[in-house]
């Protein structure tokens, strides 16, 4: 069995590898929207934030838990809605 | 049921992914952006359904709460303003990563959950106070200048030290929530160090690098709480900022520690020697030159921006292009306060975006161009950066619109760009200054032509 840290690390050292190559090939016209995309991704902490949020203890960990949700769930709304306003605009030349 | 969620994972991670790659292209980006979206939903589903959840009152509390504020700022926000509000998110996705790290917190944890949760809390809380400061910056609120005072590296270097202490500190006695406290307002003070001293034309670095950091924070989170997706969708985020930082530097030709560190733009640098005189033009002039021209390229930068003018921009380049002549863009990496700032607004506008030309691409047409327009950009068209070997900016690859045969620079006064460089483009020979406020002076073009 490996370690979980070890299997851990092995994610991050192979996402960060993915991420260079996928976000290389992306054109310059398109980096305000990636960024905002990158701001809905970040939101991620959403997820590792629900379980420390209903956690049902009531003490600190639970409160700071809620509050990650509501910052986290600003950045995955407004990232994704914004990211599709400004995608929405960009047309090519017709005909 | 646990391995339920963690395949549920498994395909938003796939989702995540594809939807960058279609990202690759402004034809399939937006489909792009909504896979990823169903990405985070479906993560976001597999989490409610983890067994540790006993109650969900706060979770939907905060989820309508947060994703309500969300939306109304996404509906809300001005194309123009887009980096502030790039850099505010940036800052509540570092606090949320702060938070979580906190909250991971608890009795018997190992060396090593620890360690990533005081690197969730130092990289989450130093892009909070960051971003807010770069908030600031971007939205006029604080002025943009770079702040700096004597001492300024002997101040950071030890509370870069006092932070390395305290999470030693903490480490090692993790029941004394003294040492935690002390890393949170520490790396909440180091984030507002690190960014006053950063002028508001190097603001492309900055946001990008706080965007890397905002992606960095989550990965640490992930680690303090056992989470892949956190992870897989931190390092992507992650990665994005840092290949936008690079390309950032690269076009102002500057190592990302002088942006960091120098405090470009606040220092006096000597006045070069330039030759010639400007010459003013009337717009009634301008429209006699452009009524002629066959190729026209236009340079926009952060002018356009503050003046809001890109729509009377589009309304010029649809009756230039009525008669008869050829429109481009040029679009420099740097233009703007963000990276993609101007395609942004052109877009905004409805310039269809295979007419936004990059650096590279309009430069070796230049020569054959009419009449070039440049609008409220200034260092990213300077000749000395090709020519003044004493220049601050030398080296840094500009668009060369001198080589066009008419320039028209559209510019509210003779005040300098940023950093006080002269910019000798002003004085060549086939240069004109058309003074004024760029919104009005192009409206007064459109207004000769039709």
């Amino acid at each position: 069995m490996i370690p979980a840290e070890v299997f851990l690390t092995f994610i991050l050292m192979l996402s960060i590898f993915l991420g260079f190559e996928l976000i290389n090939k992306v054109p310059a016209t398109l980096h305000t929207p990636l960024m905002s995309g990158a701001n809905a991704i970040s939101g991620i902490t959403v997820v590792g934030a629900v379980s420390l949020a209903g956690s049902g203890h009531g003490d600190l960990a639970q409160w700071l838990g809620a509050g990650a949700v509501a910052l986290a769930s600003i950045n995955v709304v407004g990232g994704y809605l914004v990211t599709d306003r400004m995608l929405a605009m960009f047309k090519k030349k017709e005909g | 049921m646990d391995n339920l969620i963690q395949f549920a994972y498994v395909v938003s991670a796939a989702l995540f992914i594809f939807g960058l790659k279609q990202l690759g292209s402004p034809a399939t980006a937006r489909r792009g952006n909504m896979i990823s979206s169903t990405g985070m939903l479906l993560a976001i589903v597999a989490a409610l359904l983890d067994q540790g959840i006993v109650e969900y009152q706060w979770i939907v509390a905060g989820i309508i709460v947060g994703g309500a504020i969300g939306a109304a700022a996404a509906r809300m926000v001005q194309m123009t303003a887009m980096p502030e509000m790039v850099a505010l998110f940036n800052g509540f996705g570092g606090m949320a990563s702060l938070l979580v790290g906190a909250a991971a917190l608890s009795p018997g944890a190992d060396t090593f959950t620890l360690v990533t949760i005081v690197l969730s809390i130092l990289i989450g809380g130093l892009t909070f106070t960051g971003s807010l400061v770069a908030y600031g910056k971007l939205s006029e609120k604080i002025s943009s200048a770079a702040v700096l005072f004597s001492g300024q590296q002997v101040v950071n270097s030890i509370i870069v030290a006092a932070i390395l202490g305290s999470a030693v500190m903490f480490c090692m006695n993790p029941d004394n929530t003294l040492w935690l406290f002390l890393v949170i307002a520490l790396s909440l003070v180091f984030g507002v160090m690190a960014v006053i001293p950063i002028g508001g034309a190097d603001m492309p670095v900055v946001i990008s690098l706080l965007n890397s950091y905002s992606g960095l924070a989550a990965c640490a989170a992930g680690f303090a709480v056992d989470n892949n997706i956190l992870i897989v969708a931190g390092s992507l985020v992650g990665a994005s900022g840092i290949i936008l930082t690079q390309i950032m530097c690269k076009a102002m030709n500057r190592s990302l520690s002088n942006v960091l560190f120098s405090g470009f733009g606040s220092g006096k640098t000597e006045a070069t020697e330039v030759e010639g005189e400007i010459k003013p033009i009337s717009v009634e002039d301008a429209f006699y030159v452009l009524e002629a021209a066959s190729s026209v390229a236009i340079i926009p930068g952060y002018g356009m921006a503050v003046a809001q003018a890109q729509h009377v921009v589009k309304e010029l380049m649809e009756l230039l292009e009525h008669n008869g002549a050829e429109v481009n863009f040029g679009i420099h990496p740097v233009a703007g306060r963000m990276p993609g700032h101007m395609n942004v607004l052109l877009a905004e506008a409805d310039v269809p975006y295979d007419q936004l030309l990059e650096m590279d691409d309009i430069n070796p047409r230049m020569e054959t161009v009419d009449v070039a327009i440049v609008i409220g950009a200034n260092d990213v068209v300077n000749p000395a950066a090709r020519e003044v070997e004493s220049s601050p900016i030398y080296g840094m690859p500009v668009i060369n619109v001198d080589s066009a045969r008419t320039v028209f620079v559209l510019k509210r006064s003779m005040a300098s760009g940023f950093a006080g460089i002269e910019n000798p483009l002003f004085y060549k020979d086939n240069t004109r200054m058309l003074f004024g406020d760029a919104k009005e002076s192009i409206g007064g073009l459109v207004r000769e032509f039709s």
